[in-house]
């Protein structure tokens, strides 16, 4: 088995404490950091080939370097960890068992973008990582970690999947309704509370310690040319062993299915495997040698996405996944873009009525003709996860569909 | 000044404007629900793509600004096809009621989707239902499943008013507009949210129901309700009186006027025409003797009238003018003051109680044309007047629109100095205390009978158009005592319409120098001493 970075905590006894964290070297790239200068800090996350690990897979150093040079006011950072896509459930496992290594990639990253304030937005139903966090926060503040120039505010959601949308979450941490925001201005621009603002997902943050104290050779050295590192893979569905595996990103879909999670249980053969949490296109069974990194998916027609690896066997109803899935879209698009607010509940329906044998032979096409109009057409991305994946399953499937329509 | 090219044509626009406002100014309309020029950028209808070169998939318009060498296409293949899908995605839950719809015909679903939608219906499923023929307030009624989310009423109210009643509930094909809990839609300008309503969500709880809009027609004019003097556009029902039991206008719009009330007119000024269709309204010249009510012939009146001036001095004739007459009514009764030296004159009466004001549009003063009285030189506060009355050195009274027991005046002092008139002439519009005095009443037509100018707090001049005919036998003030003028023999030629009657004002009084109502036109001119 390849090397920990991100999990390289998690068997330790209390590793979720302070103590504990700095029992195992906890807090050492942090004291390292702050003797770097900001724009020294930015160049080694981009040297590192760190990339989003949210979703949407975004150059992290260059991220941070898009804070504008001149400003004066306050730069937020945000860290994002409304974790909701489904069949994502990685970010929990470090809010619960290594709380400090976010912490401490924060404040590197408060370095980084000279920001004074840092907001964790956690998912609303993540209890027990929220009680994790927060006292992990308390450990900070009282050993002097927090407070000297780097405050972390910890809010919690309430329930929404938008929320995870960069500027829905910040919409929502402002006190408004989570909705996305027109962009530009982006948030690095003009984001909470109208200052610059970064926003980080969980993992990518816990990633920023080791790559300061390592290097970023190091870190690039793990992954792919175009990504560095390592990830943490959420593996659910029809595996023998569902868990969160943590893999260099050149790893396979095969690999991970096959080798980590120990094989597909139920019927034991393999049908389709979505690859990167629900937004993602759905592979089928001959698609699974795909190396499992930004670019690797993007080239195979679906994306890494958060990396929550969802594997069906032959058992599974590929229409009615489809309906569960496009029941989630419909129920959590936010309803401000009219593609978005109309379609997805349009689209519900028809695959309900599908999967209840009331379809109608012309569903099928107007369910990919809908999708396919309406793609790119809105504020953020959450409409353009909802279709894609929608067309996948009809398009990969098709046949299985056509067999619950009636014929006339 | 960025220069670009829309659709081939090259056009320069200022820094900033977005690509709806640039393409106006090009001469092409890019369809759009949520953008408003007063409000904030929502980007969320989605119907204003346009194709920018160098761009991989189309814009919206309204969050794109204008930029150098930009080159936009609003009628690509591209957009068309995008803009059909957006305008089917609006109108999968819509209820297609239009039959029963007050927006029918100023709709703009209606209107689009002649325009750019004429696709076939492919949605068969059930639609959403939600809360209709809800009041959101006193004027404001919200039908919800109409509604397309636009946001233009939300942000109207959390930008215009600061008022935040409205907000956007719940989420997906099932959020509707609504009000916060514990609030009502009742802020002074809620009417306003009907207007930038694009479609039927929002109706006027004063017009539903009451005549289609296909049957109005419609007269530029002037809100009379207050100093501002907010441009509004008249709807006048001719064709399908029994629509409305005989109510001849039908509502009052805002006109956009960049200086005065940009797209906005008060709930008062909105809803304050009643007086005009009121049973209230004088039709008639009338004699009264005690209780005795003679109706007369105009040309009765007038004698009458040009009779009791000459019965006395002219020292004691006094002229209680109005500030809601306009500037050619005030400057033909200003000829009959000079003309027969009368020198106890006044204009303004303190109201029984102070009036509303704020930093929108709404004035104290709710009187259209104070700034006109004022320059053509009719005196002041009337206290002085009402005093020589009571005193017996006034003898004969011409009061026009006021009704002085409205004032803050103590009504025993009041009815003492009326009462101790010979004769008391009253011209207005609607019955009230003070024409129950008077010994002669003149019916005059409402601003909305008639045309003339009125002179707002800030000096713009602005001119009010004939929507409708006179109720009865009603005249405009200036006609009324043109005649008197005539019968008098004091000013022969005196004219027989407003627009000479506004040349004599601008040759006379400076402030008026070299205007005419050509020059004034649709958006008002400012005086002299104000520009």
């Amino acid at each position: 088995m390849a090397e920990m970075v991100l999990m390289r905590n998690f068997g330790h006894a209390d590793s979720h404490t302070l103590a504990a964290y700095r029992a195992h070297g906890g807090y050492a790239a942090w004291e390292k950091a702050r003797r770097m200068e900001p724009a020294e800090l930015v160049e080694v996350i981009k040297a590192s080939n760190l990339r989003g690990l949210g979703g949407a897979g975004f150059p992290t150093g260059t991220k941070w370097s898009f804070i504008p040079k001149n400003h004066t006011g306050p730069v937020y950072l945000v860290v994002n960890a409304d974790e909701g896509e489904p069949g994502t459930f990685k970010d929990r496992y470090l809010l619960e068992r290594d709380p400090h290594a976010l912490i401490e990639g924060m404040l590197i990253a408060s370095r980084a973008i000279r920001s004074a304030y840092g907001f964790v937005y956690i998912r609303g139903e993540y209890v027990e990582p929220w009680r994790r966090f927060s006292a992990a926060v308390r450990e900070a503040y009282d050993a002097g970690h927090l407070g000297r120039g780097f405050d972390v505010v910890v809010h919690r959601g309430a329930g929404a999947y938008i929320c995870g949308e960069e500027t829905g979450l910040i919409s929502s941490l402002e006190g408004k309704k989570g909705w996305p925001k027109v962009k530009p201005p982006f948030p690095a621009i003009k984001g909470a509370f109208g200052q610059p603002t970064i926003v980080n997902n969980v993992e990518t943050l816990a990633c920023v310690p080791p790559i300061v104290e390592r290097g970023a050779a190091w870190f690039a050295g793990l992954g792919t040319k175009t990504q560095g590192g390592t990830r943490m893979y959420s593996v659910s569905g029809r595996v023998t062993r569902p868990a969160v595996y943590e893999a260099p990103v050149s790893v396979t879909l095969r690999q991970l299915i096959y080798e980590h999670a120990g094989g597909v249980s139920g019927t034991g053969r393999l049908k389709a495997v979505v690859p990167g949490g629900g937004s993602a296109a759905i592979l089928t069974a001959d698609e699974i040698d795909v190396t499992m990194d930004v670019d690797g998916l993007k080239a195979a027609g679906s994306m890494i996405g958060s990396a929550g690896v969802i594997v069906m066997d032959e058992s599974v109803s590929i229409p009615e996944a489809l309906m569960v899935l496009a029941r989630f879209y419909a129920h959590e698009s936010c309803g401000q873009c009219t593609p978005c607010r109309e379609s997805t509940g349009w689209i519900y329906k028809m695959v309900h009525r599908i999967v209840e044998g009331r379809g109608h032979k012309d569903d099928l096409d107007t369910i990919l003709d809908v999708a396919k109009r309406g793609g790119g057409t809105t504020i953020c991305a959450f409409y353009d996860g909802a279709v894609g994946p929608y067309i996948s399953y009809i398009e990969k499937f098709r046949s299985e569909f056509e067999a619950l329509i009636p014929r006339a | 000044m960025p220069k670009l090219t829309i659709n081939g044509k090259e056009v320069d626009v200022p820094a900033g404007t977005n690509l709806i406002e640039a393409a106006r100014i090009a001469g092409f309309d890019v369809p759009h629900y949520c953008y408003h020029p007063a409000l904030s950028i929502a980007g969320q209808c989605r119907l204003c793509m346009v194709d920018i070169d160098k761009t991989p998939r189309p814009t919206i318009a309204c969050n794109t600004q204008a930029a150098d060498g930009m080159v936009v296409h609003t009628e690509t293949d591209r957009v068309k096809e995008t803009r059909r899908s957006i305008m089917e995605f609006h109108l999968i839950n819509h209820p297609l009621d239009c039959p029963v719809c007050d927006q029918a015909g100023e709709c703009f679903l209606q209107i689009y989707y002649m325009k750019h939608g004429l696709y076939d219906p492919r949605m068969t499923d059930e639609k959403v239902h939600k809360p209709k023929a809800v009041p959101l307030g006193p004027h404001v009624m919200l039908d919800a499943e109409r509604c397309i989310l636009c946001s233009r009423c939300v942000r109207f109210c959390d930008e215009i008013t600061g008022t935040g009643e409205l907000g956007i509930f719940n989420r997906g094909d099932h959020s509707e507009i609504g009000l916060f809990p514990g609030h009502d839609l009742s802020n002074k300008y809620s009417g306003n949210v009907v207007d930038i309503c694009p479609v039927g969500a929002l109706t006027d709880r004063d017009f539903r129901f009451k005549v289609r809009v296909w049957y109005l027609d419609t007269a530029k004019s002037i809100c009379p309700g207050c100093a501002r003097g907010c441009n509004i556009d008249v709807h006048v029902n001719r064709r399908r009186p029994h629509h409305d039991g005989g109510r001849r206008v039908a509502r009052l719009k805002p006109r956009f006027n960049t200086d005065v009330n940009r797209w906005w007119l008060c709930d008062d000024g909105r809803y304050g025409f009643d007086f005009v269709d009121d049973p209230s309204r004088i039709v008639a010249p009338h004699r009264r003797d005690g209780r005795a009510v003679t109706v007369v012939s105009w040309d009765e009146a007038i004698a009458d009238v040009a009779a009791a001036l000459g019965r006395v001095r002219a020292d004691q004739i006094g002229i209680l003018a109005s500030p809601r007459m306009s500037n050619e009514d005030l400057f033909a009764l200003k000829t009959l003051v000079t003309t027969l030296g009368i020198t106890r004159v006044a204009f303004a009466v303190p109201p029984a109680m102070p009036g509303d004001e704020d930093k929108l549009l709404i004035r104290a003063d709710k009187n259209p044309n104070t700034r006109g009285a004022d320059l053509i030189g009719l005196g002041g506060d009337a206290r002085s007047l009402l005093a020589d009355a009571r005193d017996g050195r006034v003898r004969c009274l011409w009061v026009f629109h006021h009704d002085v027991f409205a004032s803050a005046w103590p009504a025993a002092d009041t009815r003492a100095a009326l009462e101790r008139l010979d004769t008391l002439i009253w011209s207005g519009t609607n019955a009230g205390a003070t024409s129950e005095l008077a010994h002669l009443v003149l019916p005059s037509a409402v601003w909305v009978e008639r045309e003339g100018t009125f002179t707002n707090f800030e000096g713009r001049v602005q001119r009010f158009r004939t929507a409708i005919e006179p109720l009865g036998a009603a005249r405009p003030d200036w006609a009324i005592v043109g005649d008197v003028l005539r019968v008098r023999g004091a000013d022969p030629a005196a004219p027989t319409r407003a627009e000479p009657w506004f040349r004599r004002l601008a040759d006379a009084v400076p402030a008026f120098a070299g205007m005419t109502y050509r020059t004034i036109g649709d958006a008002g001119v400012m005086i002299e001493s104000a520009r």
